[in-house]
């Protein structure tokens, strides 16, 4: 009997182990570990934010999902990976430290046969001197607690615009190596929309800022589409929605500090600038969440098996070159350590090989550059692989037999701009590859058939129905691996 | 009397385009939108096709 770990329950952990549970939870052990007990649908949050949901909206219990299946849940984080286990045992083992309530503390040694890497982001506001909800001065939407508190403030903004106020509200990046621009750009304007449905959006100023060189890059080098007999960069669609909704943008910015009601932030061009602000939405830096690694013996070999940022490297080409010599085939394809075949990262927890976004540094040498994306969609499909894989090596595959490298994957991203039946909007936005691939695609790196955005209704309701429908098939309701990930 | 803007200084809105009346009647239109809804979901299918 095999034994599959997987380390975090977010949308690429989970994903894999519901695969896992049904192609081998009979046979074999699944056991899935995170210092959560709720699983989150993230891209839901930004409703959250704006008092248009509520936590219990958008997250569920996972014990009770995971008490259905045969997957052995353990609410616990991560703290090592001993891939060639210890001294004379060379059974590979993960240590984990319960965050269950009654149980906090307790340290416990996981063996495994497979590991799954799923375990996302650290939110590292720490990057930022006054950055974030906990010890800083801006909110955040990243987790659905945070937006809770999100909307707590916003309210108080909006009662404050009620009695006739006038107040600054700054919404986008707040590092100038932030990815999840996307998360920001939902957000700003579904505020634009509550401040206006409260009828006082006159009284505030809203301003954008981000770590983008233009509007519309998202961390993907921005997208090319076919609209009006031309060829249009989204820029000018991101640009065109910010100035229909009278919000201003700052772009190639790094915000260096935060003060109360101050943001301190440096442009691409060296110069150094203020702004003032009310209330503040600042999407964090990203981190690996600081697993180790240890040998046999005992050493820290954490450097061997994860890059500097803290995410573990798979089957990527890692070898430094200038951007001139980036290609779509430096992207990993299984998601497998080089070092140790039972090994796989995958969502987030994967390191990238390089940026997406052409890298720029300031005149000061400060990077001012997105991070590539790797969430949603992407990280769903690089699961089902990796559990495909590890399905089909269990079963006697000497190597990984599926791929799913984002410079052959598309993606579809639906940014809420609004919500309400009939009154809402949204942009609905596909992009094929997400890595482009100048090789195949020579001018623009993608298929502008397989590459379109639009903004309507129709994407609200889109957005509605996945919401819907991709937390029916996270609680593994019946027939929830009929529904397309 | 009509009133004379813009004669400020250039500003950042001055550039980008901006969608006319009828262009965001569009975007709210029930029946359009219902057809752009088909026509999202059948670009969506397409692109999960090609996607491995």
């Amino acid at each position: 009997m095999a034994k599959i770990l997987i380390l975090g329950a977010g949308i690429s952990g989970h994903t894999a182990a519901r695969y896992l549970d049904r192609w081998l939870g009979k046979e074999h052990q699944i056991v899935v570990v995170s210092p959560n007990a709720r699983w989150n649908w993230i891209p839901s949050n930004i409703w959250v934010g704006v008092g248009q949901m509520t936590e219990e909206d958008v997250t569920f219990d996972l014990a009770q999902v995971y008490g259905k299946t045969n997957v052995d849940f353990r609410q616990a984080r991560a703290l090592s990976i001993h891939p060639e286990g210890e001294g004379g045992n060379h059974d590979p083992f993960a240590t984990i430290e319960y965050t269950l309530p009654g149980k906090e503390g307790t340290i416990e040694r996981v063996s495994y046969d497979y590991l799954i890497n799923a375990t996302g982001p650290k939110l590292n506001f720490g990057a930022t001197e006054g950055l974030g909800p906990d010890h800083g001065h801006t909110v955040s939407v990243c987790t659905a607690s945070h937006a809770t508190e999100a909307n707590k403030k916003l309210q108080e903004i909006v009662d404050a615009l009620k009695r006739g106020e006038r107040k600054t509200l700054v919404i986008g990046t707040g590092h100038g190596t932030c990815t999840c621009q996307g998360a920001a750009f939902e957000y700003i304007y579904n505020v634009d929309y509550i401040l206006r449905e409260a009828g006082v959006r006159d009284m505030a100023r809203i301003v954008w800022i981000s770590n983008e060189y233009e509007l519309g890059d998202f961390g993907m080098g921005g997208v090319h589409i076919e609209r009006g007999g031309y060829v249009t960069n989204g820029k000018t669609f991101a640009e065109s929605l910010m100035v229909e909704r009278n919000i201003e943008w700052i772009v190639r910015a790094h915000v260096k500090k935060v003060e109360a009601g101050k943001i301190h932030y440096e442009t691409l061009d060296g110069q150094f600038h203020e702004l003032e602000f009310d209330f503040s939405m600042l999407i964090p830096p990203f981190a690996g969440v600081g697993l180790k690694a240890i040998n046999a013996a005992g050493e820290d070999i954490t450097s061997q098996v994860f890059a500097p940022s803290g995410f573990m490297k798979v089957d990527a080409d890692y070898a430094p070159r200038p951007y001139a010599e980036w290609s779509a085939e430096d992207w990993p394809k299984t998601y497998q350590n080089p070092t140790y075949r039972n090994l796989f990262a995958i969502g987030i927890a994967f390191a990238p090989p390089h940026l997406i976004s052409k890298p720029m540094q300031s005149a000061n040498g400060t990077p001012i550059n997105p991070a590539p994306p790797r969430t949603g969609m992407p990280s769903a499909k690089m699961a089902i692989a990796v559990a495909e894989s590890i399905r089909d090596m269990v079963r006697g595959a000497k190597a990984p037999t599926q791929t799913a490298s984002m410079a052959r994957m598309g993606a579809a991203c639906i940014a809420s701009t609004g919500s309400h039946p009939l009154r809402g909007t949204a942009v609905t936005m596909t992009v094929f590859p997400v890595v482009p691939d100048y090789e195949r695609y020579p001018m623009y790196g993608r298929d502008l058939n397989l590459t379109f955005g639009e903004i309507g209704l129709a994407g609200h309701w889109m957005k509605s129905l996945l919401h819907h429908t991709f937390i029916y098939q996270a609680k593994m309701q019946p027939g929830w691996w009929l529904l397309p990930d | 009397m009509t009133k004379i803007a813009n004669k400020e200084p250039y500003q950042q809105a001055y550039y980008p385009p901006v969608p006319t009346a009828w262009t965001r009647f569009m975007r709210t239109c029930f029946l359009w939108q219902a057809v752009r809804f088909l026509v999202i979901n059948v670009k969506m299918l397409k692109l999960m096709r090609n996607s491995h």
